[in-house]
């Protein structure tokens, strides 16, 4: 079945929402999504999306900039982190007219906490007195990302906007570098459906799957940068990962930084408060990159704590913060302690350890998510990206807390401002082949394969090499021995039996799909960590364990030729205002 | 430990009616229904039918009735079953099955659209000052909004088994999540709405869907709160 309209955005996460609600009236948008769209991952973040708007003390959107630089190591382009920093409050405003609730203050204004890495000078008048963390993070409770979602979901109902829901992407219909739509399945009948659109955007979000724990959810995959990265189109920075310092121990469930913003300590197997150490002025309230490390530094020497199945955990200390803390300002994260470790966190510490969390990496694009074909600053006509699937970037070496929230907000507008503006003299492009057949090739081999492969165990495999090859800490030997692993994989994934064959709700095809699209984000992770010879933000080299301004201030392009060969390129990182200095907290 | 799941399968291509299929496997007491549905699938059938996301229950993806009781798949854990007995998985009742455990929502869905699920305010506001709302009034809406769209309570509800048109506990929830809203300007018009026999005057307290929401919302009282609204309307 072929459909048409004037712009089709993939993807019912925040930055796909928010985009959809910005399309103008007189053109149709349709918005494809494997999920129900309140089911996308941004209902899952907790602590706050943060903007200087000043309801609980001074504060500055330059300081706001200077922190995502900061936290960014470096490696963010400043002028598109200006632009995010100085539309923060903006953003947050329409969101509160839209209808999302937010915790207030006592004069009813929206309600701001600390969070990791979000400081001020002590002393305004002072650039060199100490900078000191700020309530920036405006929040509603810690549900904040769910009722972002929820809210972005309800403006785009009473838009009447059409959604695809459970439709999977199979494919980005690229011919002489205009984008002209893509084809997805639709999963309740297999059928396969073209999108004929003048316009499309990649609101796909991120691939926390390619990790063994991950705080993502089970449909985080990157489909949408695999696309990009087998169309033979660059990705940007994949080497960035962020691995948040605390999921629940074992499971990788998220919680917030928020309650360390609420005061919650981090404690080895001493009791001790261990990030006085690494970060002296913020403490537990350093960056997420600087935590993590920290944390899996501690195991290594030995004072983490020994869990029932034999791995290390730290403590997470909430038990000073009293019931109604607890209950009222962090109730959904000290729940799930709860429910999955039985712990009560109003007496006892909450173990968690790192989690794979967020990619800073993606599809390249500019300001206004307009895609690059190259590092020269092409665009791939009609084909825009928003979200965690897109590297700005804003985020850098590493993302700080809260600005992934606002990233899909203040870009999902921008974007759906720029294809408005698009759509103003653009006009359909007709395919030169059928743009079903790569889909129709794609599902027909994948259904023939009968290896006897389980596409579950290529996967555990492949998550846990990129836990412990390609994780928090990296080194040459891991990163080359990975590479090796990757190609097995890929290898064995030509083996695989789809067990089912039915064209009703075929999840065991769907995962196949999304393995296929692992393999390859995985890869070019891999390949862009072994390429990097510096350590910075959340990319750690043991070999090589400084930041290297002088060769490596710039951002990795990957990409792979119809050969398979890898290639990788550069492009500077742009800078405004703000020089390269040490990254101490 | 030694786990036995009897799970209600149909494939609308093969099945006349759905059945059910036993898996015996090895499980510990800190796997969720979901973890161990995944075994399953992973391990034993792929042809295996189910929707996921999250796995924490922030998404709503996988309500499904287990041992008789509407809850997530992801926030159950075995140590809360008896695992000395077989443990029964079965979609959520009164909707369609689409495959397996996978049911066609969209009745669901359109009666969340009917209440006018979105803020409702046409006068003008300053583009770079929010709405003022105490934060008490915000707090009033906090437990409502936390509800996630599984439809664990709608399903448990008597009235719906006994009425495709009952709008049902999750769309009435939704109702109070904007009529008690300071901000929202169209509180008559989602009463008028809901203020039908098929509406709110379903609702007879029987409370299933409070026991039925996993997120501990207290739907019951919510609705409570509308019926206050209207019969104070009424006169």
């Amino acid at each position: 079945m072929i459909h048409k309209f004037d712009v089709v955005i993939v993807g019912a996460g925040g930055a796909g929402l928010r985009a959809a609600v910005e399309v103008p009236k007189d053109h149709t948008c349709a918005v494809i999504s494997k999920v129900f769209p309140t089911r996308s991952h941004t209902g899952t973040a907790q602590g706050g999306v943060c903007a200087a708007l000043s309801n609980e003390e001074d504060d500055s959107w330059l300081d706001h900039a200077f922190d995502t630089v900061k936290g960014s190591d470096y490696l963010g382009d400043q002028d598109a982190i200006e632009i995010m920093c100085q539309d923060a409050p903006r953003a947050i405003i329409e969101l509160e007219h839209m209808g999302m609730p937010f915790s207030r203050t006592k004069e009813g204004k929206i309600a701001q906490r600390k969070f990791g890495g979000h400081t001020k000078l002590e002393n305004p008048n002072d650039p060199n007195s100490k900078r000191i963390p700020v309530n920036r993070a405006c929040y509603s409770a810690d549900r904040t990302g769910h009722v972002m979602l929820q809210t972005l979901y309800e403006n785009c109902v009473k838009n009447n906007v059409n959604f695809y829901s459970e439709y999977f992407l199979t494919d980005l219909i690229i011919e002489d570098g205009i984008c002209k739509g893509v084809t997805a399945i639709d999963m309740a009948t297999s059928e396969i459906h073209v999108f004929h659109a003048k316009a499309v955007m990649f609101a796909t979000g991120g691939y926390g799957r390619a990790f063994r724990i991950t705080s993502n959810a089970h449909v985080g995959t990157g489909d949408g940068c695999a696309l990009v990265y087998k169309a033979g189109l660059p990705l940007e920075d994949m080497e960035f990962y962020q691995f948040h310092p605390t999921g629940l121990w074992r499971l990788g469930i998220l919680v917030s930084e928020a309650a360390r913003g609420e005061g919650g300590i981090l404690r080895n197997n001493a009791n001790e408060r261990f990030m006085e150490v690494y970060a002296p002025t913020v403490k537990d309230l350093a960056p997420r990159d600087m935590v993590s490390r920290a944390i899996i530094s501690e195991i290594r020497a030995g004072r983490g704590i020994l869990g029932s199945d034999g791995t290390y955990y730290i403590n997470l200390d909430l038990t000073h913060l009293g019931k109604k803390v607890i209950d009222e300002k962090i109730p959904e994260i000290t729940g799930f302690a709860r429910t999955y470790l039985g712990v009560e966190p109003t007496k006892e510490c909450v173990p968690i350890q790192p989690t794979a969390h967020y990619a800073m990496g993606g599809i390249p694009t500019n300001y206004d998510t307009e895609v690059f074909s190259d590092n020269k600053g092409t665009k791939v006509n009609g084909f825009y990206a928003a979200g965690e699937c897109a590297c700005v970037s804003v985020h850098g070496g590493n993302r700080l807390g809260t600005n992934s929230l606002l990233d899909i907000v203040v870009f999902g507008r921008r974007g759906g401002k720029k294809i408005s503006q698009f759509l103003k003299t653009a006009e359909y492009t007709e395919f030169t082949g059928d743009p079903t057949e790569r889909t129709r090739q794609q599902i027909d081999s994948l259904l023939n394969l009968s290896g006897g492969e389980n596409i579950s165990n290529i996967r555990k495999d492949l998550q846990q090499n990129m836990m412990d090859k390609c994780g928090i800490f990296r080194n040459e030997k891991d990163l080359a021995e990975n590479k090796e692993i990757l190609k097995q994989l890929r290898q064995r994934y030509q083996n695989i039996t789809v067990q089912d064959k039915s064209k009703v709700f075929n999840t065991d095809l769907m995962e196949a799909i999304e393995l296929g699209n692992l393999i390859d984000i995985a890869e070019s992770i891999n390949e862009s960590a072994l390429n990097r010879q510096e350590s910075r933000g959340a990319h750690t080299r043991e070999d090589f364990p400084n930041r290297d301004d002088a060769q490596w201030m710039k951002h990795t392009f990957i990409t792979k030729a119809d050969s398979g060969e890898l290639k990788i390129d550069y492009k500077p990182v742009v800078k405004t205002r703000f020089e390269p200095m040490e990254r101490k907290y | 430990m030694q786990v036995t799941f009897k799970i209600l399968r149909y494939n609308p291509e093969k099945d006349n009616e759905p059945h059910f299929e036993e898996y015996r496997f090895e499980g510990h007491e800190n796997m969720t229904v979901l973890d161990c549905l995944h075994k399953i699938k992973w391990e034993h059938d792929g042809t295996l039918a189910f929707r996921r996301s999250c796995a924490h229950g922030v998404c709503g993806s996988d309500g499904m009735r287990i041992n008789g009781r509407n809850h997530l798949a992801c926030s159950t854990l075995l140590k809360d079953l008896n695992t000395k007995k077989t443990i029964v998985i079965e979609p959520l009742p009164a909707m369609p099955i689409v495959k397996d455990l996978v049911l066609d929502m969209t009745d669901f869905y359109e009666k969340y659209k009917a209440v006018k699920p979105y803020l409702i305010n046409t006068s003008p506001v300053q583009e770079n000052s929010e709405r003022l709302q105490s934060n008490e009034d915000a707090e009033k809406l906090f437990e409502s909004a936390k509800c996630i769209l599984c439809a664990c309570c709608t399903t448990s509800c008597p009235s719906t088994w006994s009425n495709n048109n009952y709008l049902g506990p999750a769309a009435l929830l939704k109702a109070y999540r904007f009529v008690f809203d300071t901000r929202d300007e169209a509180a008559d018009e989602r009463l008028d709405i809901i203020d039908t026999p098929d509406g709110i005057w379903r609702c007879h307290t029987i409370f299933n869907c409070i026991e039925a929401c996993p997120k501990e919302i207290n739907i019951t009282w919510h609705i409570s709160q509308l019926k206050k609204e209207l019969s104070g309307r009424e006169i």
